[in-house]
Formats: structure tokens, C-alpha cells, sequence
């Protein structure tokens, strides 16, 4: 079996208790891999530590102990390989849609001529229909196409690997719905590499090929992946006429409504994060994988 | 329904009446004033000048209105050292000013930068700071006399001290609170400290430093007059006082709507720029 892309060992954060003692554990004993080519969402409640999983993917945090590998290294910092869409826009408000995007190929391709740059932000704009808002500034544009300025500038550096922290969850149902459908033709005609949090189940099943569920904190795990067995041509009108459709999304909303607090106040012993669950709802019994050995590099972060 | 002006021009309007009411009250009371005095000694009388004969020593609107053409129509004459066009004396005046405005600009800018970046810093200079910022910037003047030994430089340097305050403050804490947002997309695109220092944080901060500026440079204004008072020689500052030493009420007031003007186009300028790095959120 050949490595997957991105392998994350043993990741756990802790702060310290406001009065001074003690630890206070976010997550701990969190194991996963994505594959390259694979969309993964994750799923959980608020302050189970999710952005910070991701921010930590991202190179923008440090784990308390366990190492993130990519590509067979482990990472250290923020990198241009893995681009991220942040759940607010965070797009510069001084420049206008175009210089934001400019900003990042300029980081990421230093050797291009001016005239390179400037094709590859207006491929990108195009991409994310926004060919006419070129010169507008942030303030300028409304919620949805902020964000499409966002994807537009972490696609255009081609990165790797693409990050995002709910990047819908702030606007309106239509104009999740058409950004998701973007996304998805976008992220499958590219086989671009994902990692997104997200609250909305449907967009999770629509977007996924396998979804993280995640307990609640403090405390959190991965409690099980599950595998998005719709069928890989779904589109968001279909995706409620197939038939794996209800009882993938009640195990989900199960999960949320009820499980991920029951598991949580289990005892600690009860999830090993090194055989997470794989829960597939076409076939009748779970398989677990189990996780490779860790590698030498985690004594040093522990 | 009556038909109204637009709210600049009403406003437009009213100034004009305002100002016209305040010269025409100004003249009726100082022709009011004009009269025989009573039973005066004679030689107080003849110490006092026009004011025994009950005449106001104080101008009236039309005499300084003559006085104003008159500045304007010659304002570079050089006829001594205590006899120049009220132009030359601005131009002294605003070349202090300038000059520590801008070595204060130089000095709080990029040290404001420093700062702002570091909370270490921020936390351990900020009692300095707030010890020092109250001081009146004339209180620097004996001290600044004493060691640069020249009373020009130690006008521009009071320019200077009370300039570097509010742009330095202004500046570390536009620094100190650029979002966490855009500094972290600076790190995810691996854009460096230089580059992410001026492709990020100082147009982000631009406005808190400009507002700063803004702040430096209407007070540097306000102080070069009393500054050039007590050092005397040039400037619009000394115009004043040796005026008040002539007794010419008339060219002190010229002199005061002068002042009042120069700050004003100082102001103007610097909100310009304001508006030219503002961005909106
Ligand atoms: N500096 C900090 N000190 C203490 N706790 C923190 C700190 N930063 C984040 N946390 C805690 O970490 C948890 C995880 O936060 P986050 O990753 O943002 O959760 P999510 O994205 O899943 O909502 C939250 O419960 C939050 O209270
Ligand atoms: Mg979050």
C-alpha cells in the first residue's frame, strides 16, 4: 500500500487551566490520512478543536504533541503547498479582488512576468465567475463573492493541498448552494487534494468522499470516518433520490444530535484513535483500519 | 411646499450672514466707542496716545481688512531683521515645522513598527510613554537651549518632541492591532517580514499612522508660535510678539487669521492623505 498524502499522528492540544494548574485538553489522540485526490470533511461541535486541527494542517498553529506528515516530512510551518480559505473572507480590504489574488501568485510563482501573473489571476477569477468584479474591493462585493475572491486566491497558487474552515457557513442558502456546486466541479475536475470543516451535513455528503465525525470537546476524537458511498456523479439536486442518501444522513445527524456527546462522556479508554472506526453503510459490518506504526518523529514532539 | 437649497449651500449661506453679522457688530461697536473722554489728566493723556481722545486702540474690520491686502499683495519684502513680509515668517514657521514634523515621521514610524510588533516592547515602553506624552513641549525648550546651544535648532527640536507623541503611539498600536486574519494569510503565501510589513501591516495600519500625523502635525502648528515667541528672530511666532511689542493690534490680528489659515490648509492636507489610505471594512 503506498503512503497517502497526508498522515496525522497522535495530534493533541492542550492549554493551560485559566487558575494556573493543570492542563485543559481540546483534543487528543487524533489519527487520520487523506489520500491524494480525496475530499474529507470533518464534522463536530463548536470548540471540539476543529479550526484547530486545520489550522495546524495549515502550518498557522502548533500541536501540543503529535506530528502532521505530508509528502513523507513532517511539516513545521506555513507553506504555499497547502492554501487556505478562511471562514471569514480575509481577503486585504485596501486591494481590489484582483490584487488580492495577485498577492499570492506573485508569492508563488516570483520568477513569472507581469503579463503570466495577470493571466493566471484572470484564469482563476473566470474560474469563480467573477470576470467583471476585477477591480473591486472587498467592501465592494457581496458576502458570496468574497468568498469566491478567497477561492479564487488559494486555487490560483495550485496548491497541493486546500484548507478550508467553513467557508460557507456565513452566507445565504443560495449562495452556499451554487458555491458548492462550483467547488465540487472545480475540486473533482482537478483532483484537488481537501480538507474542510463544515456544520451542514448535506454539503458534507455532497462534497466528501469521507467524512471525519468528532466528539465533543473538551477532550474531543475522532470517534469514526465515515465513507461516502453515494454515488461519485451525485449533484446537489439528485442527492436526496439516492438511496444511501437517509441513512447516511441520519448516522450523521445521529451523531451530532446525540452521539458525539454520549461518546464524549464515555470513558477515556473507550475510542483508540489508532483503530478509528470506518463506517461504510452499504455493507453491514464496520471495518477499522489501523493506523501505521508511528513514526520515530513523535518522540520528538511528545 | 417651499422650495429648498441644498443643505452645503444653506450652510454656505448662513456662514456668510455669521460672518457678515461679526464685522458689522465689530464695526458699530468700535465707532460706538469714539467720543471725548471726561476730565483726564494731560499727561496720561499724553501717554495713552489715541486712547485719551476716547478712540479704541482696537482695529476696526476695514483696517484689517487693508493690512490683510497689504500682506498679501507684498508678502516677501525684507526691510531687516524686524521688518520682514509676514510670507517670509510663515515660510520660517513652516520649514520648522516641517523639518520636525519630518525627523519625527523618520524616528516614530518605524520605531512605532517595531513596537506595535512586539508585545514585549509595547508592554515595557508604554509607562515612558505615557510619562513623557503629557509634557508640555515648551517645557523641553531650556533644556534643548541649554544643549544644542542654538536657539533655531531648539525650536524644531520642540517640533519635533511634540510631534513624535501621537504618531509613535498611533503607530505601534495600528501595528499592534492588525488583524490576526491578514497576518495569517501573509504566512500561509510565505510572504517574509519584509514583504508582509509593507504589503500588510503598514496599509493596514495606514490609517491609525495617518490619524496620527494628522494629530502631530496640528499640534506642531500650535506650539511653533509660542516656541518662536520665546526664541525670537523668525517666523510667524515672533511676527506676533514683536507686533505686540509695536502695539500694532492690527497686523497681531492679521497675523492671528494668517495662523488660523496655514493650520487649516495643514489640516486639509493631511486629511487628504487620510482619505487616500483609508480602506473601508
Ligand atoms: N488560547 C486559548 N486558550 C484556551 N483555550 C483555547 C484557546 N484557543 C482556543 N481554545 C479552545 O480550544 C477549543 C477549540 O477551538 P476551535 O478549534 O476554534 O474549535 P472549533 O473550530 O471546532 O469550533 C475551544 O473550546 C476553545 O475554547
Ligand atoms: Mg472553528
Amino acid at each position: 500500500m503506498r503512503n497517502p498524502l497526508i498522515s496525522v499522528e497522535n495530534l493533541a492540544k492542550r492549554f493551560p487551566e485559566p487558575s494556573g494548574k493543570g492542563e485543559l485538553t481540546v483534543f487528543d489522540d487524533i489519527w487520520f490520512t487523506i489520500e491524494e485526490g480525496e475530499f474529507v470533511c470533518i464534522i463536530g461541535h463548536s470548540g471540539c478543536g476543529k479550526s484547530t486541527i486545520l489550522n495546524a494542517l495549515a502550518g498557522l498553529d502548533e500541536a501540543s504533541s503529535g506530528v502532521i506528515i505530508i509528502d513523507g516530512q513532517a511539516i513545521s510551518g506555513p507553506s504555499l503547498d497547502r492554501a487556505v480559505i478562511f471562514q471569514g473572507h480575509a481577503l486585504m480590504p485596501w486591494m481590489s479582488a484582483l490584487e488580492n489574488i495577485r498577492l499570492a501568485v506573485t508569492s508563488r510563482f516570483p520568477e513569472w512576468s507581469k503579463a503570466q501573473v495577470q493571466d493566471q489571476c484572470e484564469k482563476y477569477l473566470r474560474m469563480v465567475h467573477l470576470d467583471g468584479a476585477h477591480d473591486k474591493k472587498p467592501a465592494q462585493l457581496s458576502g458570496g463573492m468574497k468568498q469566491r475572491v478567497g477561492i479564487a486566491r488559494a486555487l490560483a497558487i495550485e496548491p497541493q493541498i486546500l484548507l478550508m474552515d467553513e467557508p460557507f457557513s456565513a452566507l445565504d442558502a443560495l449562495t452556499r448552494g451554487s458555491l458548492q456546486d462550483e467547488l465540487m466541479g472545480i475540486c473533482k475536475s482537478t483532483k484537488q487534494t481537501t480538507f474542510m470543516i463544515t456544520h451542514d451535513v448535506d454539503e458534507a455528503l455532497l462534497l466528501a468522499d469521507k467524512i471525519l465525525l468528532m466528539t465533543n470537546g473538551p477532550n474531543a476524537r475522532v470517534a469514526e470516518i465515515v465513507v461516502n458511498t453515494l454515488p461519485e456523479n451525485r449533484s446537489r439536486d439528485s442527492l436526496h433520490k439516492h438511496e444511501q442518501y437517509y441513512p447516511l444522513r441520519n448516522h450523521l445527524i445521529e451523531f451530532l444530535v446525540t452521539r458525539s456527546r454520549e461518546l464524549a462522556s464515555e470513558a477515556e479508554g473507550a475510542l483508540d484513535g489508532r483503530q478509528t472506526k470506518v463506517v461504510r453503510l452499504d455493507e453491514t459490518k464496520p471495518e477499522t483500519v489501523t493506523n501505521s506504526e508511528p513514526a520515530p518523529l513523535r518522540a520528538v514532539n511528545e | 411646499m417651499k422650495p429648498t437649497l441644498p443643505l452645503t449651500a444653506r450652510a454656505a449661506l448662513l456662514s456668510f450672514i455669521l460672518f457678515g453679522a461679526t464685522v458689522l457688530v465689530w464695526q458699530l461697536a468700535i465707532e460706538s466707542s469714539t467720543g471725548t473722554a471726561p476730565n483726564m489728566d494731560p499727561e496720561l493723556a499724553a501717554l495713552l496716545g489715541p486712547q485719551a481722545k476716547g478712540q479704541s486702540a482696537f482695529p476696526a474690520p476695514m483696517a484689517i481688512f487693508d493690512e490683510l491686502v497689504r500682506h498679501v499683495t507684498d508678502p516677501f519684502y525684507d526691510a531687516g531683521p524686524n521688518d520682514k513680509g509676514i510670507g517670509i515668517q510663515l515660510a520660517y514657521s513652516i520649514g520648522r515645522v516641517a523639518l520636525g514634523f519630518g525627523a519625527a515621521a523618520l524616528v516614530a514610524i518605524p520605531f512605532g513598527f517595531v513596537i506595535g510588533m512586539s508585545p514585549l516592547f509595547y508592554k515595557a515602553l508604554d509607562p515612558f510613554f505615557q510619562l513623557l506624552k503629557p509634557i508640555s513641549p515648551l517645557a523641553w525648550m531650556p533644556l534643548a537651549l541649554y544643549t544644542i546651544k542654538d536657539s533655531n535648532s531648539s525650536a524644531i527640536f520642540v517640533i519635533f518632541i511634540c510631534s513624535l507623541w501621537p504618531m509613535l503611539i498611533n503607530t505601534a498600536f495600528g501595528v499592534g492591532a492588525v488583524r490576526r486574519e491578514y497576518l495569517n494569510v501573509a504566512k500561509t503565501l510565505e510572504l517574509g517580514p519584509f514583504r508582509t510589513a509593507w504589503k500588510v501591516i503598514l496599509p493596514a495600519a495606514a490609517p491609525t499612522i495617518v490619524t496620527g500625523m494628522r494629530i502631530s502635525i496640528g499640534i506642531a502648528w500650535l506650539v511653533i508660535v509660542a516656541a518662536e515667541m520665546l526664541v525670537g528672530g523668525t517666523g510667524i511666532g515672533y511676527f506676533v510678539w514683536n507686533e505686540w511689542n509695536n502695539l500694532s493690534i492690527t497686523n497681531v490680528i492679521a497675523a492671528i487669521l494668517f495662523i488660523g489659515f496655514i493650520g487649516m490648509v495643514l489640516d486639509q492636507l493631511m486629511g487628504r492623505v487620510q482619505a487616500a489610505v483609508a480602506y473601508a471594512d
